[in-house]
């Protein structure tokens, strides 16, 4: 019998993913640099983590390999913590600074 | 094995008992265990010595333990004891002995009493390793450590600048004569791969194979006598270490550490035998200096210098013994010298301490009225030094003006001029100070007395010591039986044995030698009587500071100018080189340099720290940019 695969790479082929993917991380590293507002930071860096989620996805059904869905679970999993905190962080500095941009925070120079 | 070690270890034991608790102690309890310690070496010395005498004693060679040891070269730290060796041992720890006793009196009011016992203690200890060591090395050690007591008790009283400067010139013209014994010394352990003297004696007694080396090697240690011993050219220091207590100037300076020199090229006779070009130099070097000490010791009003230039004379003498091979007359006269020269020494520190400091004899006179004991002790050791029979100086250098005379006329007249020299300035010093009127203050006058006991004790003794001393080398000539020299048979035996075979003609003859005796008696008495004349017929007395005198006199009194030549040549190039060196070098380059690598951190510091400039923006600019070189290198550039 022929096993033959049936998912979705027989339609868009595996190049766009990983273009997409490219395209949505890079707007998001750009995001970090250029912005001032913590919070669109902070946005970015989601957008980061989601473009990377997108690609192990993609990659574990092109391979037909579980352990890359598993892998965005945990990914998923700390994003959500790590924005936990980090917006505790921000809050303690708005109550500080009453400001969230972050070119205010420049104490630590030498 | 034990005693032995036992009278090197007892006077290290007084060193540090004084050193650590002598300002605890009283001064009587401090002098009295400086000076018991000695005279538990000396004991121990006398029993080895009585057992040398009756045959029951044999040489003792023995290594105590294994020191340095690398590839071939093995120098182990022993001990060696023999006829010459036990015959140093006795007057460094008897005459060592009686000036500890002498000290405790004469040193009572100084503050720093224990001090200078530790002093004393820790040299007779060095002195002791310089005699017993069993090889160069052991012996180096001693050599080294008596010049560090000599400069710590020349300047004993430190508080007095020139003392100081008197101290610092001893050690460091002791250094120039040391660093050609150091070379001296490489030079045999490279050669013969040991040092140890026994080793040595038996691989040069199977003939030698480089007589240029062996003349290196045996010129190069004679250059460290000449420092140690205070021959010419390195004699200057010994002047000026008068500076010292008296009780200092006696013992290293008269008895023992300047003979160490002598100890030195004996011990190494087996050298010294093979090299008779060196041997003609010693005896030159012996014989010129003996006479230039002398002439200038003619002129001195100081008491202790002219003791000081009679020593360096005397010495030379001594190192021309050595040269015209006569091992055991040299010995002789370092054992009579010691009597007589440290009798001498303290005597005049007795006379010092009656006039409460006074040094010069143009302020003394008559003392014999009042310091009898002082007076007839430094006669006696005056009659001995000027080598008049019975007394020990007369056999003693006699033996070496014969010797001398074998060798050769010239030295032979060289050491008789200097011996009627000393003769005449050693009576001008007696006859000065101890006859005619008292020529100083009132005051003086009211203090003069004999001094205590414990100072006239040792000055009796050693002119006893200096009269009958003579009794140990009768001279053979006249029939009698030399005793020192068939003590001494079994170490020189093979120096002697050569001598003779390389002698072509017959030694002196009888009459001879009668004649000899008899002329040098006869020059000495003539020379007294002159000083008799002089200075107690006439009266004369020398002449005070700035009175003019005639320009040979100048020349003279003023030692010929050596010291100022020195520093013209020698000390004053050194200071301007070293003063260009330190702006120069040190502190251009060397400490531009350290500042420089300094200010180059600091800087560089500078520049860096602007990387923290606290804005965030910045910082994660900065980790996107360092994540992306690091893939680039990590994945795409191979």
């Amino acid at each position: 019998m022929l096993n033959v695969v049936l998912n979705i790479f027989s339609v868009v082929s595996i190049q766009s993913y990983i273009i997409l993917s490219a395209v949505l991380f890079s707007i998001g590293v750009l995001g970090v640099l250029f912005r001032r507002n913590a919070i669109i930071i902070f946005m970015s860096v989601e957008m980061m983590l989601n473009a990377v989620n997108l690609l192990l996805v993609a990659f574990s059904v092109y391979h037909n390999d579980a352990n890359g869905q598993v892998f965005v679970f945990f990914v998923m999993a700390v994003a959500a913590a790590e924005v936990a905190v980090g917006l505790a962080i921000l809050v303690t500095i708005f109550r500080n600074l009453h400001s969230i941009d972050i070119d205010e925070l420049k104490n630590l120079k030498w | 094995m034990l005693n032995l070690y036992l009278i090197i270890l007892l006077p290290l034991i007084g060193f540090l008992i004084n050193a650590f608790f002598g300002k605890a102690l009283s001064k009587n309890v401090s002098g009295l265990i400086g000076s018991a310690v000695i005279f538990g070496s000396f004991i121990l010395s006398t029993v080895f010595f009585l057992g040398f005498l009756n045959g029951s004693q044999q040489k003792i060679d023995a290594d105590v333990f294994s020191w340095i040891s690398f590839g071939d070269f093995k120098i182990n730290f022993g001990l060696l004891l023999d006829q010459l060796s036990v015959i140093w041992l006795m007057v460094i720890t008897g005459v060592g002995f009686l000036i500890h006793l002498y000290s405790i009196s004469y040193m009572h009011e100084d503050e720093n009493f224990s001090i200078f016992f530790s002093y004393l203690n820790l040299f007779i200890f060095f002195m002791l390793l310089l005699v017993l060591g069993n090889n160069f090395l052991i012996t180096f050690i001693g050599w080294e450590g008596v010049g560090l007591c000599s400069y710590l008790l020349i300047g004993f009283w430190y508080k007095n600048q020139d003392y100081n400067d008197a101290a610092k010139k001893a050690f460091v013209m002791n250094r120039i004569g040391d660093l050609g014994f150091l070379i001296g010394i490489f030079l045999i352990l490279f050669n013969f791969k040991t040092l140890n003297f026994s080793a040595l004696q038996t691989a040069l007694a199977g003939g030698v194979v480089n007589h240029g080396l062996i003349v290196a090697i045996t010129m190069l240690l004679f250059v460290g006598a000449v420092g140690k011993s205070a021959q010419l050219p390195l004699y200057t220091w010994l002047p000026d270490a008068m500076a010292g207590p008296t009780p200092v100037s006696a013992l290293i300076h008269a008895a023992t550490m300047v003979t160490a020199g002598i100890y030195m090229v004996a011990r190494a006779h087996f050298f010294y035998m093979l090299a008779p070009e060196t041997l003609q130099v010693v005896a030159c070097v012996g014989a010129a200096t003996a006479l230039f000490a002398a002439t200038i010791g003619v002129m001195q009003n100081d008491i202790k210098k002219v003791l000081a230039y009679s020593t360096v004379s005397q010495l030379g003498l001594m190192f021309l013994a050595l040269g015209v091979g006569a091992y055991t007359s040299a010995v002789f006269h370092v054992v009579t010298h010691a009597f007589f020269k440290a009798c001498l020494f303290l005597g005049s520190g007795s006379v010092i301490h009656a006039l409460s400091g006074q040094q010069d004899i143009r302020k003394m006179g008559g003392l014999k009225k009042w310091m009898p004991i002082t007076f007839w002790t430094f006669l006696i050791s005056s009659l001995a030094i000027s080598g008049v029979f019975p007394f020990s100086g007369f056999f003693s250098k006699d033996e070496i003006l014969a010797a001398a005379f074998e060798h050769s006329k010239v030295l032979w007249g060289i050491a008789s001029l200097a011996s009627i020299l000393t003769a005449f300035y050693m009576f001008r010093l007696v006859f000065l100070t101890f006859t005619g009127g008292f020529r100083g203050t009132e005051e003086e006058k009211h203090h003069l007395h004999e001094s205590p006991a414990l100072i006239t004790m040792p000055l009796v003794v050693l002119a006893l010591l200096a009269a009958i001393g003579g009794l140990m080398g009768l001279p053979e000539a006249l029939g009698f039986h030399h005793a020192l020299k068939g003590f001494l048979n079994p170490v020189f035996a093979q120096a002697m044995n050569a001598n003779h075979a390389a002698r072509t003609e017959e030694g002196l003859s009888k009459s001879m030698e009668l004649s000899l005796m008899a002329g040098a008696f006869i020059a000495a008495l003539l020379s007294i009587a002159y000083a008799y004349f002089k200075y107690v017929s006439k009266g004369e007395t020398p002449n005070e500071e700035g009175a003019p005198i005639s320009f040979a006199r100048r020349w003279v009194y003023n030692k010929y100018y050596v010291d100022e030549i020195y520093h013209l040549f020698i000390g004053y190039p050194m200071g301007k080189l070293s003063e260009l060196f330190y702006s120069l070098i040190d502190k251009t380059v060397i400490d531009g340099t350290v500042n420089y690598s300094g200010k180059l951190s600091v800087s560089l510091g500078n520049q860096l720290r602007k990387l923290q400039s606290g804005y965030i923006g910045f910082y994660l600019l900065a980790m996107v940019l360092s994540m992306v070189v690091i893939f680039l290198f990590a994945f795409i550039i191979k």
